[in-house]
């Protein structure tokens, strides 16, 4: 029951077992811990998760961007028959921006600031497409036009600090979509920006996304920007996906007691306000010294002898092998523990009043 | 407890009368340019006209978009920004162009906990001293410092043992502590939080939030939260106040601000927040306003919203609309309001905190919303 054109066909992406970790003085750091993703053409894959989960490193190492020295990667992606995890530069370098385009978080920070924007979007149209000057330049106005920029024609001599933070990641999804790329990754696009910007700019996406029918990789911890826009969604903590379902499955049927923490921590206009908001208790573990197990278990009230065993991502739900998750409480267990009030999704307490962190 | 008192934004005459008083402020920062004479060329109009009062044990939440003024406010009551115009009254005295040594015992009574826990703690001290700074300045002694940031870490959720770490051993959550556990030190009256909350992951924001709440409960504290964002503040205030390019928009006792938003500005504000729900998301009528707020160096005249606004008219060019008293003390500036009857309309009065230059005029009865679909 997913909204927009359902995704139909064969994959045109797909991860499995990624594995990226980075050696640092602390120690090694295991940041994507054996993630398997797929993507199919024209919908909107949702990866959710807190800061340091692992979701961000996924993303960047499927167009390279996370390559370093001390950097170590396992896995495989697929992408159209490339494999992504050791293309060479030079392979990387014709997907990026032109098969696979990524919206970065910060417009701020993620512009050139000393070159004009209509510049920056035909450099990246020439550099994929023997196009002359003129026609490159005519293509970088109709993108602009495209994405909701009043008066293209003359803002496209413009500099990024002449355009306000809402204009310029306006800009950013116009340099994603310039060359009709298959895959678009968007990392907390809409992160940054005021609420009426982030409605502008997601009204938006959805369209483009309509139009063009690319797939949307979209990164982001916001479960109301997941509501709006997504078809499945990927839970992430520490490194793995926890949870894995369509949108109605994970909102309405969620599995992991982490999913179920995440539901229930919201702070909803549209419900009575509640006495104290849920939280979920503790912090989420340093990825250099991870506990053994369910890396939820420590902050997990439901916790109990078997979850020092690493539970599998699998399906567990009778007649949905697509909905999976890593939990080992059983189905029913998990339909009477996740109601923390009648027709409420929540997690338990695990300690009361202030928590220690 | 008369709400409709408590709710007004001119003195409100509660237990104690108000903590902090706001009058007709005004804080413009001036544009210069020129060789050897500068010379003003035109001013920021960062806090236009903005009359509101905070009582003792309140909490207010101030929100609007980024570039609306809040910040400056927020600093001009803190006596960081001087005032352009307008006055300031801390308990009744005017401390709108007090002097250092004259703000000195007040600053124990107002701090701040800022918006980003990663830049508002020196890196290079540690925590005891990080939170046995405002100690040592308000002349506690030595060796009663120490015993007492125990007590603080202790009471903002962390272990005393943490006494001696850096702030870089803290996640953002655990550094947002010792932000309030600083700002808690000498013991305020009033705390005004800037964004507390938006740099942390959205389980540890509800950490944070309750944290506050208790300190409330325990303290007596006064709270002015500054947030860009309406679902958290709705958590933590008694009263709301919607800001725009400077001005009052709406001002509003907390919940009613959900149920039943008077001014089309904070209905956008309200309907551009996603709902985690994807089955209301699907169903519900959303109104996204087009384009971005105006410039502040020069701000729309007549109603400063009228340029984004759908229900503009004529007069929103022309006459700024003055801060219209509804039922429960809910102010809102707005020739067209939306969610309110023809009793309403006709009960309303012009609001002492309206700003000077707005015209007399309140909303006809016809504009009643009676049939009109509601939020």
């Amino acid at each position: 029951m997913s909204v927009g054109p359902v995704a139909s066909g064969d994959p045109i992406l797909t991860v499995e077992d990624l594995r990226v970790s980075f050696a640092t003085e602390e120690g090694v750091v295991q940041a994507v811990d054996g993630v398997s993703l797929e993507l199919k053409p024209g919908e909107v894959l949702a990866v959710v998760g807190e800061s340091g989960s692992g979701k961000s490193v996924t993303a960047m190492t499927l167009i390279g961007l996370t390559r370093s020295p001390n950097a170590r990667f396992e896995g495989t992606a697929h992408y159209k028959g490339t494999e992504l995890i050791d293309a060479s530069e030079d392979q990387l370098r014709r997907i990026r921006g032109a098969e696979i385009a990524m919206i970065f978080q910060d417009p701020m920070t993620s512009l050139n600031p000393v070159m004009k924007i209509g510049d920056q979007i035909v450099e990246q149209v020439q550099e994929h497409e023997a196009l002359p000057d003129q026609q490159a330049r005519e293509r970088a106005i109709e993108l602009l036009e495209k994405v909701g920029i009043p008066r293209a024609r003359e803002r496209i001599d413009n500099y990024p600090f002449e355009f306000s933070g809402g204009m310029r990641q306006r800009v950013m999804i116009a340099l994603a979509l310039s060359c009709d790329p298959s895959v678009l990754i968007a990392d907390e696009p809409t992160t940054a920006l005021d609420v009426t910007i982030q409605a502008q700019i997601l009204l938006r996406m959805r369209e483009l996304r309509d139009e063009t029918g690319a797939a949307v990789v979209l990164v982001t911890h916001d479960l109301g920007v997941v509501a709006d826009i997504a078809d499945r969604i990927a839970v992430m903590y520490a490194g793995r996906i926890v949870e894995h379902g369509t949108l109605d499955e994970i909102f309405y049927d969620p599995q992991h007691p982490y999913t179920w923490g995440l539901l229930g921590s919201i702070a909803r206009i549209d419900r009575p306000r509640p006495e104290r908001l849920p939280a979920i208790a503790g912090l989420p573990p340093s990825l250099s010294n991870r506990p053994a197990g369910c890396h939820f278990r420590p902050r997990c009230p439901h916790e109990f002898s078997k979850c020092v065993e690493v539970p599998p991502l699998e399906a567990r739900l009778e007649g949905n092998p697509d909905h999976t998750d890593r939990c080992w409480l059983s189905p029913d267990q998990k339909n009477q523990l996740r109601e923390v009030r009648p027709g409420e999704i929540g997690l338990a307490a695990k300690s009361t009043g202030v928590d220690a962190a | 407890m008369s709400v409709d008192q408590e709710a007004s934004g001119v003195a409100p005459s509660s237990n104690g009368g108000p903590l902090i008083d706001i009058e007709h402020l005004k804080v413009f920062f001036p544009i210069k340019q020129g060789f050897i004479v500068d010379r003003e060329v035109a001013r920021v109009h960062a806090v236009n006209d903005v009359t509101l009062s905070i009582s003792e044990g309140e909490t207010v939440g101030l929100v609007g978009e980024s570039g609306c003024g809040k910040t400056t406010m927020s600093r001009a009551i803190m006596r960081l920004i001087d005032a352009t115009e307008g006055h300031l009254r801390f308990r009744g005295d005017d401390i709108t162009s007090a002097g250092r040594k004259q703000l000195a015992p007040l600053r124990r009574e107002m701090q701040m906990v800022f918006q980003d826990p990663f830049a508002s703690l020196n890196p290079r001290k540690r925590v005891v001293q990080i939170i046995g700074q405002p100690l040592h300045l308000h002349g506690t002694a030595r060796d009663k410092v120490e015993d007492r940031v125990r007590e603080l870490l202790r009471l903002v959720g962390l272990a005393p043992e943490h006494l001696n770490r850096y702030p870089h051993e803290f996640s953002g959550g655990q550094r947002q502590r010792i932000g309030v556990a600083r700002a808690l030190a000498l013991e305020p009256r009033l705390i005004v939080l800037d964004e507390p909350v938006s740099a942390l992951d959205v389980s540890v924001q509800a950490q944070i939030i309750n944290l506050l709440d208790d300190l409330q409960d325990e303290f007596r504290l006064t709270y002015l939260f500054v947030a860009h964002d309406l679902s958290v503040v709705r958590h933590v205030s008694d009263r709301i106040a919607v800001m725009y390019l400077g001005k009052l928009m709406e001002l509003s006792p907390s919940e009613q601000l959900y149920t039943k938003p008077i001014h089309p500005y904070t209905f956008a504000l309200l309907s551009a927040i996603p709902i985690p729900d994807p089955e209301e998301n699907r169903s519900r009528e959303r109104i996204v306003v087009g384009g971005e707020p105006p410039n502040p160096i020069d701000p729309p005249h007549g109603c400063v919203f009228h340029p984004r606004c759908p229900r503009a008219t004529d007069v929103c060019r022309e006459i700024e609309p003055p801060l219209a008293r509804y039922p429960n003390g809910h102010l809102a500036a707005c020739h067209h309001p939306l969610n309110v009857s023809a009793e309403e309309i006709k009960g309303a009065v012009k609001d002492p905190a309206s700003p000077l230059s707005a015209g007399d005029e309140l909303p006809s009865p016809s504009e009643a919303s009676d049939s009109r679909p509601s939020a």
